[in-house]
């Protein structure tokens, strides 16, 4: 007799603590997702069968697993927010958010964290919203394999497709993220990783760090956006593996770093921007291994940039491969490849034997009246760029490579 | 003025100096694509190459010819045939030969590597246009020199130092104004200016059809604004047709007037 009441309270308690799944269907018993969230307890799992749902303002409170099948369509009807995750250890997966509502005062988004952490956010879909996944306050997320697709035609109407604001230990990886105002957006977010992702056509940046520290970026592409990547007034972000390409117009850059500090910029690619390299007030940074491919400009530098070390990199086909702003500096570049270099290597140690300049005077010239930038390419140019590299006075004396490589970095 | 230009040109395509200038584009061309591979890059090289060179060679093969073939003229003073015949005959025909070495020594070997194929048939039609052009403005620039200066010295110091200026000097004079007016807006300044010089307009021409175009706007949008529009286009066109014209007609005023 004992034993079948212990038996029995186990059985109960063990129904009582085991998940139940809640099927959404439009021909279920429950056929709103709204309907399903306010069954679910804690652990429940919500599974949502194909088909599209016009709801908008879904909150989840509790800790649970939103889960398509078949891709199934919430369509926001541009009423606000589409969901809303406030509680720890959310999952959403396989859905596809459609028109979430667009506002010039607040910023609505089709997914949003709120001050909750824990969450997942995978293989989802985001079509045609003012901003796509919002993390408001939340560490420990990740956000991975979605597909956010924007129409953003200015800066001042669109949003971004995966905001983060104050967050903590994220990870966004193999997302694809196409015309929005910026790709990724991150501010005052640490220690995390953004890999692997795709972020093209956006109208500002493919992806923008403010007051972010501790990060690191690796293996993304940045393909045609307004700008590739902004790193501003950060500290300690590791660059590594992306490619920057066809950033390329009017003031675009590959990267634009402001106001950063140690950063590591390796095994990247810079490929036919208008700037490969921005860089304005940024200090202790380690560039290396990087190919700078048929840039317009591959590096330019501002004034109040410290200690950054160029070595082992590849600079070919650029229209004007550096520009110094400012003639009081320690950057250093030691050990790169470049294109332009004329010297030879009697001793065969693989380094040439005569420093290089890789500033040229007409850089020089523009910086001073850009107008000139008129006469790229003219006869007259190339005279004046010879002799200054034979005798250098106007451009600043300690910017050369003291060891050019004679081959091309692999 | 048929027949002039006739035997003008077929006396020139016998000339050996034709068949170097000729020899040199198409090894030139050959070799830049055997090593590149890539056209575009190919149009930058040959651009700079043929801004300095038709402008070089059309001057100075126009006053050497000139000069050359200034007994054959006598003669044909003595015939009865219109002067702006004559001297129009024998600009046609020089500029004529020049552009045929141009055209086919860079055309030949850009079929052969699959020009059409390539999707930078565009770009290479404004390069051998502008380079077409400049070989008429030039040696029309020459023929006036030769008429204008029986001594010959002092023709070809003036034909070189007019190639020089155009050239080089120019531009150094437009970059000292541009760093010496620098506190003013001056876009349309340098645009003005380099309107006025042919060998800048070609340069600026090309460059806009290739990629490169996108530095051209990076300090505002002026330029390519201005050459990418409809009037933008008009004003260059005009530029270069007058200073064709300019030279030709300049040409027919002197030759009346000229005592051989």
């Amino acid at each position: 007799m004992r034993i079948l009441v212990i038996g029995l309270c186990c059985m109960i308690s063990v129904l009582a603590v085991q998940a139940k799944t809640i099927t959404v269907c439009p021909s279920c018993s429950t056929p709103t997702i709204q309907k399903a969230i306010d069954q679910a307890v804690s652990g429940d799992e919500i599974l949502v069968k194909a088909g599209t749902y016009q709801e908008s303002g879904l909150t989840i409170t509790c800790p649970l697993v939103l889960r398509g099948e078949g891709m199934p369509v919430i369509d926001g009807q541009r009423k606000g927010e589409i969901l809303i995750i406030a509680a720890d250890s959310v999952t959403v997966t396989g859905l596809e958010f459609q028109n979430a509502g667009v506002s010039h005062i607040s910023d609505l988004a089709a997914i949003r964290v709120k001050r909750h952490d824990y969450f997942t956010v995978t293989n989802n879909r985001v079509i045609n919203a003012f901003f796509g996944i919002y993390i408001e306050n939340g560490k420990h997320g990740t956000i991975k394999n979605n597909v956010l697709l924007g129409r953003a035609n200015n800066e001042m109407d669109s949003g971004n497709a995966i905001h983060c604001w104050y967050a903590e230990n994220l990870t966004i990886s193999d997302n694809l993220v196409r015309r929005y105002r910026d790709g990724i957006y991150l501010e005052f977010v640490n220690k995390s990783i953004i890999a692997d992702n795709l972020s093209e056509f956006n109208i500002r940046y493919g992806l923008h760090f403010m007051f972010s520290n501790d990060n690191s970026y690796t293996c993304n592409t940045f393909y045609d956006n307004g700008a590739g990547v902004a790193v501003m007034f950060s500290k300690n972000i590791s660059m590594t593996e992306n490619l920057f390409a066809q950033n390329w117009g009017r003031s675009s850059y590959g990267l634009l770093l402001k106001e950063i500090y140690d950063a590591e910029i390796i095994d990247n690619v810079f490929q036919k921007n208008t700037i490969g390299i921005l860089l304005e007030g940024s200090t202790r940074l380690n560039y290396q291994n990087n190919n700078f491919v048929r840039n317009g400009w591959a590096i330019q530098m501002s004034g109040g940039c410290l200690d950054n070390h160029f070595t082992k990199n590849n600079f070919t086909n650029n229209s004007l491969d550096l520009v110094v702003n400012s003639r009081v500096n320690n950057n250093t570049f030691n050990g790169n490849y470049w294109g332009e270099y004329t010297g030879y290597d009697l001793d065969h140690d693989g380094l040439g034997d005569v420093p290089h300049r890789p500033m040229k005077l007409f850089s020089h010239v523009l910086t001073e009246a850009p107008e000139a930038i008129i006469l790229l390419r003219s006869f007259f140019v190339d005279l004046i760029n010879f002799s200054e590299k034979v005798s250098p006075i106007f451009t600043p004396e300690n910017v050369l490579d003291e060891a050019p490589l004679m081959q091309i970095v692999k | 003025m048929k027949k002039i230009l006739k035997y003008t040109l077929f006396d020139l395509l016998r000339s050996r100096w034709n068949y170097i200038y000729f020899g040199f584009y198409l090894i030139f061309t050959t070799s830049l694509l055997m090593l590149s591979g890539d056209v575009s890059t190919v149009i930058i090289s040959l651009m700079n190459v043929i801004l300095i060179l038709c402008p070089l060679i059309a001057t100075i093969f126009g006053v050497m010819y000139a000069y050359n073939s200034r007994e054959f003229t006598v003669l044909l003073l003595a015939q009865p045939i219109r002067r702006s015949a004559i001297f129009w005959g024998q600009y046609f025909g020089l500029a004529l030969s020049l552009s045929l070495c141009l055209l086919l020594g860079i055309g030949l070997p850009f079929l052969y590597y699959g020009l059409s194929s390539s999707g930078a048939a565009w770009e290479f039609l404004t390069l051998l246009g502008n380079g077409l052009l400049l070989t008429f403005i030039f040696s029309g620039l020459a023929f006036l020199i030769a008429l204008r200066n029986d001594n010959k010295i002092r023709g070809f110091g003036l034909a070189i130092l007019t190639w020089l200026f155009f050239a080089v000097v120019y531009d150094g004079i437009v970059l000292l104004l541009l760093l010496f007016f620098r506190d003013y807006p001056l876009e349309n300044a340098a645009l003005g200016l380099s309107i006025l010089n042919p060998i800048d307009l070609s340069r600026i021409l090309i460059l806009l059809k290739l990629d490169i175009s996108a530095l051209m706007g990076y300090t505002g949008a002026v330029f390519q604004k201005f050459f990418g529009t409809l009037w933008g286009t008009i004003v260059t066109l005009l530029s270069l047709g007058l200073w064709v014209l300019i030279p030709v007609l300049s040409i027919r005023m002197i030759a009346k007037r000229k005592d051989f």
